[in-house]
């Protein structure tokens, strides 16, 4: 009997990497799934952060994925090691801070060392040519099984037919013939695939797989980096660039305010390494304070959360200003206007 | 056999961080053994679960209270 195969499979979570785990599996090849932990991943942390958010459904995609194809699912931190993707791409940015196509070499060659400590035989992705302008043309395809070094061991089921056999394909692992030849941005031949596999819910992210794709998010890291002086970031700041409303008034601080309940319990978490402030005298919303400030700055600070607070209107609310240790004062202030809170100062 | 029951702190951490510690964790452990996992991400109802059904571990109890999730896990074959 012929040996029994094994290959691992990148689980974003989207319907593309389940259907390409699924047509090896359907191969009778043994896989497993390995989803990587950036720290920027949509999956996971809004859901948690934020209570109203219910269009979605409150699960891990990745999880959900791997638990519908039956198969185990491996997730690796990749925080510490991701930053220096991320700090210096070589073949830079995409729209925005995403360095897709060095994000992509990264994780392939992380499968690569994984296969390798695991006796598995090979690696498998759900990219399609065309899908995505910056990572997933025909010209970058080689460019990640090269550079991540797992050259003939990435096999891309969903568009096999369109690039040079790989060694599943060589050898006989795989048929080539029941591998597919998906190319450009339509959704439908994935569809109509997952319909044929009776899949019938699945997750469609639409820009990407992580918050580097968004707009905001990114503009966000940006102002972070421009703030510090340098690139670089820890778990928590980037944790922080996705909850709240930033405002920066001065460029020496920026103030996080809660925008619901949810978010106002995860900003708690943070109230020893942060001078903190919330309305006393009227309901209103958590806020940090990100900087080294004066007493004029707290001043002000408290102004601008007193904004975004029930008391608003009223001529003077009484703002609680604890300190990174735990002692408190209060201060009353005149809540800003509208107009006294410019667009600009939203990052 | 003694079985061993271990407590592993993944307080303040989001998802999936507390479901990549307690598989970090659980590689540590023999089967039969016991893991209470003590999360404050109610995401974690949800993850771990999931997790230990795809990866064949059993969640004996989950509990909660004051903004805490307590997950308890007997580790599989
Ligand atoms: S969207 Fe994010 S996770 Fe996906 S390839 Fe691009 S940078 Fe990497």
């Amino acid at each position: 009997m012929s040996k029994q195969r094994k290959a691992v499979a990148l689980i974003s979570g989207g319907l593309d990497s389940m259907l390409a785990a699924k047509v090896i599996m359907e191969q009778g090849v043994h896989v497993e799934g390995i989803n990587f932990f950036t720290g920027f991943c949509v999956e996971g942390h809004t859901h948690a952060i934020r209570e109203h958010n219910s269009s979605k459904p409150n699960r891990n995609n990745a999880l959900w994925v791997a638990e519908q194809l039956g198969i185990k699912l491996h997730i690796v931190d990749v925080i510490e090691e991701y930053k220096k993707v991320l700090i210096n791409p070589k073949h830079g940015y995409g729209t925005h801070m995403n360095p897709c196509l060095d994000c992509k070499i990264f994780m392939v060659n992380k499968a690569k060392q994984w296969i390798v400590e695991n006796g598995f035989d090979f690696i498998i992705t759900g990219e399609v040519i065309g899908q995505r302008p910056m990572s997933q043309t025909k010209s970058k395809m080689p460019i990640v099984s090269k550079q991540s070094g797992a050259d003939d061991l990435l096999l891309r089921p969903m568009c096999a037919k369109n690039l040079p056999s790989t060694l599943p394909e060589i050898e006989g692992w795989v048929d080539r013939e029941k591998l597919y030849s998906i190319t450009g941005r339509s959704r439908k031949p994935q569809m109509e695939m997952a319909r044929n596999f009776g899949i019938e819910d699945y997750s469609q992210p639409a820009g990407g797989c992580c918050f580097l794709t968004d707009k905001f998010y990114s503009a966000k890291l940006v102002d972070l980096w421009k703030s510090q002086g340098t690139k670089d970031y820890e778990l928590d700041d980037i944790m922080l660039l996705k909850v709240g409303r930033h405002i920066r008034p001065k460029p020496h601080f920026k103030l996080i305010i809660a925008r619901e309940e949810g978010e106002g319990r995860f900003l708690q978490g943070y109230k020893k390494e942060f001078i903190s402030l919330y309305c006393s005298s009227h309901p209103g919303p958590l806020a940090l304070i990100d900087g080294e400030l004066s007493a004029e700055d707290i001043y002000f600070s408290a102004r601008v959360v007193a904004r975004y607070g029930q008391g608003r209107d009223e001529e003077q609310v009484d703002i609680t200003v604890t300190e990174k240790d735990g002692s408190e004062r209060v201060i009353q202030v005149k809540p800003f206007t509208k107009e006294e809170v410019p667009n600009e100062w939203h990052v | 056999m003694q079985v061993l029951k271990e407590t592993l702190n993944a307080r303040r951490l989001l998802c999936p961080l507390p479901v990549i510690r307690t598989q970090d964790k659980v590689k540590q452990l023999q089967p039969g053994d016991l893991l209470e996992v003590i999360c404050t991400d109610p995401g974690v109802m949800h993850d771990i679960p999931a997790w230990c059904r795809i990866n064949g571990h059993t969640v004996l109890e989950t509990s909660s209270g004051n903004h805490e999730y307590i997950i308890t896990i007997r580790v599989g074959e």
